[in-house]
């Protein structure tokens, strides 16, 4: 397994830290490779949503966001809230590799006591900083980290991640509304706009777009772009607006749901929720394996 | 005798008046002198708040008629170290906002205080979409939060007071309609019921508006039908006194809850479901609202009509006492 992509440094880990594309492409492979095991070991997990956003999460977690593992709670961390906390199997990995936790924690994915859950709890998680599960409360929420961090005077950034399918959901929209009204520039939604919810096509089920028009109404400042092109999700990130500004971010990353793994963009609904058998497993694993050894 | 009208709950009030008409804007602003970190948001309920946001400005934070998106926001606030404070009609409060309350707030241990205003039937002219007597059922089963419901102003500033340093959620149901219990701010013990009175022969246990109705039947049962009661103030929904409860009704074997709430799941279930645990042999029973479509009118008219008036606890104490 490959991890030894870049040794974490202790202590403070800035924005902006140095990684190449590659570094993080082979990263994002890396969380899905993780996932896939976990998932395994679980018995039962969500793939194709993991993958659409393994880019994202990729460059966030090693080069975006102010971070320090050894200080899970320090007040001027960047927070980070998984809006669509049913990819919480994909960031388990992470926070383990970055030092929050003991990698042995993985061990016990998926099992009773376990502080590692299908969705994150930030009671029992180092490095998650609030709960997931129901849909459409992370904005609120992370309006509420943003609205604190002026009040208190930090300059943290607070992002949430949520999914398309969740933006049906009428609180997201109060929140965007309190967002711009507080002239919240220190805060940064991403959209994983891998265009399924649990049951098909979101827009199908229920419109959203056009998404960018309808934040920009809102009074955000909207950034669209593809949410695998490594350095777009690079380069938006850089490029956030200072957080001392006056209007929201809102980054629609238009991705695909399963990203990476050929079975899976092929029936990104059948692997929102499933089981990979064994010769799925094994195909699945050799597939993002060899693509990672091109780049070794 | 004069017409009972409706009472204008809205209309802002005077600083000399503030701890009697709106002792919940009195006690937090009290507190947030004091407390850097309390801040206060309302779903359009400023006029609440008026000397709060005079003095506070900063810390004050409208977010429009929009309770889903204020329950979670504050939970997000109270992850940073802040002590918010929601002023919010009860029926939407608490009602509209359950599921956030419970997902955000409760299962997060995270400090945020719902204060709940014109519960029970307090806006009953408006119409049943105003009212909220299924509150305290749903409040009393998130497992982190305390509940309480104070019987006049002087028990709100107190409760105020007692539950600001929680680690957990709060939800402060306010009754507006109660009658003076207290003459000076009581203290208050945590999860522990105030006895108003001593008694043998029925245990009278109500919260909020109740507590007056309890303590005023007392007086009339004792004086007109030499009965004696021992009467709580229960003030404190979860936890709340199972020791004072048990205590008393091994002594009486009668026990009347009062509260304007359904008779589903308030303060008439916690004693049901204390004496059934407990093996007590008592005979229950209950002034509170039916379990069935309420009727509209003015809030002194139906507390008339569901016989929640100290004339209605003195005949249902009667018929208990006397079968």
């Amino acid at each position: 397994m490959p991890d030894d992509i870049r040794p974490v440094a202790p202590g403070t880990l800035e924005r902006g830290r140095p990684a190449t594309d590659t570094e993080l492409l082979r990263r994002a492979d890396w969380i899905r490779l993780q996932t896939v095991e976990l998932v395994a070991q679980a018995g039962l997990g969500h793939y194709s949503s993991t993958f659409s956003c393994a880019e994202i999460l990729a460059t966030l977690y090693y080069r975006a966001l102010r971070l320090r593992p050894d200080e899970p709670r320090w007040d001027n961390r960047d927070r980070f809230l998984l809006g669509k906390g049913h990819v919480a199997t994909g960031l388990w990995p992470v926070l383990a590799d970055l030092g929050f936790y003991s990698r042995d924690w993985l061990k016990q994915f998926g099992k009773v006591g376990s502080p590692l859950n299908d969705h994150p709890n930030m009671r029992l998680a180092p490095g998650i900083d609030f709960s997931s599960g129901s849909l459409g409360h992370n904005l609120s929420v992370g309006t509420g980290m943003a609205l604190a961090g002026r009040l208190s005077g930090l300059d943290y950034r607070t992002f949430v991640l949520t999914g398309d399918g969740e933006l049906q959901e009428g609180q997201v929209w109060e929140a965007a509304m309190a967002a711009s009204h507080y002239k919240l520039g220190n805060l940064v939604a991403i959209v994983d706009a891998n265009g399924f919810s649990g049951s098909g096509p979101t827009s199908q089920a229920m419109n959203i777009e056009p998404l960018g028009a309808r934040f920009e109404a809102f009074g955000w400042t909207v950034r669209e772009i593809n949410g695998h092109d490594i350095a777009a999700v690079k380069s938006t990130l850089d490029t956030l607006p200072d957080p001392a500004s006056e209007q929201p971010v809102v980054i629609i990353a238009r991705t695909r749901k399963g990203h990476g793994v050929e079975l899976m963009e092929k029936q990104p609904q059948a692997w929102h929720l499933g089981l990979l058998n064994a010769e799925q497993y094994a195909d699945v694993v050799a597939e993002i394996t060899a693509r990672m050894e091109l780049t070794k | 005798m004069t017409e009972p009208k409706m009472v204008d709950v809205f209309s802002d009030i005077e600083r000399e008046t503030a701890a009697v008409a709106n002792p919940a804007g009195y006690a937090v602003t009290e507190l947030a002198a004091e407390n850097p970190r309390i801040v206060t948001l309302t779903a359009d309920l400023s006029n609440t708040l008026a000397e709060f946001t005079e003095k506070f400005p900063d810390r004050y934070i409208e977010l429009g008629i929009a309770e889903t998106n204020s329950v979670s926001l504050a939970s997000g606030m109270a992850a940073c170290g802040y002590v918010p404070y929601i002023f919010s009609m009860a029926p939407f409060g608490i009602l509209k906002t359950a599921e956030q309350l419970r997902t955000d707030a409760d299962y997060n241990h995270l400090p945020v205080r719902m204060v709940g205003r014109l519960a029970g039937l307090a806006m009953g002219y408006f119409g049943t979409s105003h009212y909220a007597v299924e509150d305290i059922a749903i409040a009393r089963t998130l497992n982190n939060t305390t509940v309480v419901a104070p019987a006049d102003a002087n028990s709100a500033i107190a409760l105020i007071r007692a539950t600001a340093d929680l680690a957990g959620p709060v939800y402060i149901r306010m009754a507006e309609a109660a009658d003076k219990v207290y003459d000076q701010v009581p203290s208050y013990e945590h999860g522990r019921w105030p006895r108003l009175r001593h008694g043998g022969d029925i245990t009278l246990v109500g919260h909020g508006m109740g507590v007056g109705l309890a303590a005023a039947a007392a007086e009339i049962l004792f004086e007109h039908h030499s009965i004696e009661a021992d009467v709580f103030d229960a003030a404190y929904l979860r936890p709340y006194d199972e020791d004072a409860l048990v205590a008393s009704v091994r002594k009486t074997g009668r026990v009347l809850s009062i509260e304007d709430h359904s008779v589903v799941g308030g303060l008439g279930s916690i004693v049901a479901e204390t004496a059934g645990r407990h093996g007590l042999v008592a005979a229950l029973a209950q002034c509170a609202l039916p379990a069935e479509d309420l009727e509209v009118g003015v809030p002194a008219e139906l507390y008339e009509y569901y016989g929640l008036t100290a004339g209605g606890v003195v005949a249902r104490a009667l018929k208990l006492v006397k079968g």
